[in-house]
């Protein structure tokens, strides 16, 4: 497969799977964006240094705007809009989030939050520093760092306990 | 970011025939080529991703070393309980390097290939002079904004700090590079700028890393990177050094010892004088800072980068002062 013009390729989204054209400079970021109107990953600084646009490829947290759409094929993606189950009701760090009140404009929040889902399946949610090191690949421009580093925390606690039950 | 031809590679042989067709790059994880060809740095006109390629991601420890392949993950390589164990001052370079994020896309052939963070080398509309991007351009670093450059291994054409954690740690304990069958040591596969910045690694058209291997050592066993930097977290080093040491049976008498420093030279900086210095002698607080000194021989500073000549030493001696105390 070699090609300067648009390149047939099909993404596996969260459970979906979805056809398009585009060309082999796309990013997944514009893809999911542009492409799909899957707006809910954010744009940043589009250089792979603030984190709003965190993806899950392969179970994996990654950046969407240092990913081609073209090299993602044939991995399980998966986007913020993945993330709360079939009835809306919202995973465990979507609701900590809330709960703790851990974003002012928000713009960051859903980096942050699939960041942290990640975080937390990594087992890197220990202690509150272990938490500030291993998120660090997200910032917020309006500070809300206590805030977040409380949600994560909450939100592995929530998860370790149910996890518990269920086994 | 300027369109390119996309290709696939199926295996290793066609990644590097396609490698050698010009204008072509390998991706590897896409964290250096993707964001250098939105700054407009790099112009590939075929990318050539060799992240499907099966079979060159995995990582072997035993008791002669490590052999990592060059498709393994930075994050797979700095949790691997092995290199972790044998190894630890490479698990720590690579876990206090990026972001999680980017550790997880980042492989460590492409960590080899990454490129320094020179703000002048990566602003091309407002800095064309640049003699790494366009050979003979000039330098605008040179009497420019200074604090981040290298103050080891510059040349008159080039000041731009090497800015990887890994490669400090592997020049530390003398690892190989595998281009395939050939071999290189990873402190050649590194280039000193010279006259010719453009020329960063000892790597030709064509030529893949493969893989990486580490000779297993008691100084390496005993190992840690210490990286001090202007935030706690997801920045570059301002210094760091990945020190081993191994001690005769006392404990205390130094019989072999290894020192590299980061953030602070053009290319993974080797410091054996400082290793020659201490061999031999005991872990003193003082014995270490003096011979730490020898850490900067030949230093040259453009103004504002002039702390790091004060402050490599003292991490090269903390670092070591820190191995000593888990005697």
């Amino acid at each position: 497969m070699t090609s300067k013009t648009r390149i047939p390729i099909k993404l596996q989204i969260n459970g979906h799977r979805h056809e398009l054209e585009v060309e082999p400079r796309v990013t997944l970021l514009d893809a999911l964006r542009d492409h799909l109107g899957l707006t809910g990953t954010k744009k940043g600084c589009d250089q792979g240094q603030c984190g709003a646009c965190t993806v899950h490829i392969d179970g994996q947290r990654v950046l969407a705007c240092l990913t081609l759409a073209a090299q993602a094929e044939g991995r399980a993606i998966r986007s913020i809009e993945g993330l709360a189950d079939g009835d809306g009701t919202l995973h465990a760090v979507q609701a900590a989030f809330l709960e703790q009140d851990a974003f002012q404009c928000g713009y960051c929040t859903p980096g942050q939050i699939m960041s942290a889902v990640a975080c937390i399946r990594e087992g890197h949610a220990g202690s509150d520093d272990e938490i500030r090191e291993y998120m660090a690949g997200n910032l917020c421009r309006c500070g809300a760092y206590p805030h977040i580093v409380a949600a994560v925390r909450q939100a592995a606690l929530e998860i370790a306990s149910s996890t518990e039950t269920a086994s | 970011m300027r369109d390119f031809s996309y290709l696939r590679a199926d295996s290793i042989d066609a990644a590097r025939q396609a490698a050698a067709l010009p204008g072509a790059m390998l991706l590897a994880g896409g964290t250096t080529l993707i964001d250098l060809a939105k700054c407009g740095v790099t112009e590939p006109e075929t990318v050539v991703d060799i992240t499907h390629l099966k079979g060159l991601d995995g990582i072997t420890v035993d008791d002669r070393g490590a052999t990592i392949g060059s498709l393994a993950r930075m994050s797979s390589v700095a949790d691997h309980a092995d290199v972790k164990s044998r190894f630890p001052a490479v698990s720590e370079a690579l876990w206090q390097a990026a972001s999680a994020q980017l550790r997880n896309m980042a492989t460590i052939g492409g960590n080899l290939m990454q490129r320094t963070r020179c703000p002048y080398f990566r602003d091309p509309a407002n800095f064309p002079a640049c003699n790494k991007r366009t050979p003979g351009s000039g330098c605008s670093a040179i009497g420019g904004v200074t604090r981040g450059h290298a103050v080891l291994g510059t040349s008159e054409a080039c000041i731009a700090t090497y800015p990887g954690d890994l490669a400090t740690a592997l020049v530390a304990f003398d690892a190989i590079v595998h281009l395939g069958d050939r071999q290189v040591a990873v402190d050649d596969f590194f280039l000193l700028p010279g006259a010719t910045p453009d020329k960063e690694h000892a790597i030709a058209p064509g030529e893949m890393i493969t893989a990486i291997s580490i000779l297993a050592s008691a100084a390496a066993r005993r190992s840690t990177y210490l990286k001090v930097r202007d935030r706690q977290s997801y920045e570059f080093a301002a210094a760091s050094a990945a020190v081993g040491i191994e001690f005769e049976a006392d404990g205390r008498t130094i019989r072999d010892l290894r020192v590299a420093l980061g953030g602070v030279g053009t290319k993974p900086w080797r410091a054996r004088a400082v290793e020659e210095a201490l061999k031999g002698k005991l872990l003193e607080p003082d014995t270490v800072r003096r011979a730490s000194q020898l850490a900067i021989e030949g230093a040259v500073d453009h103004g504002a980068n002039h702390y790091k000549i004060e402050l490599a030493p003292r991490v090269v001696a903390r670092a070591i002062l820190k191995m000593g105390e888990t005697a």
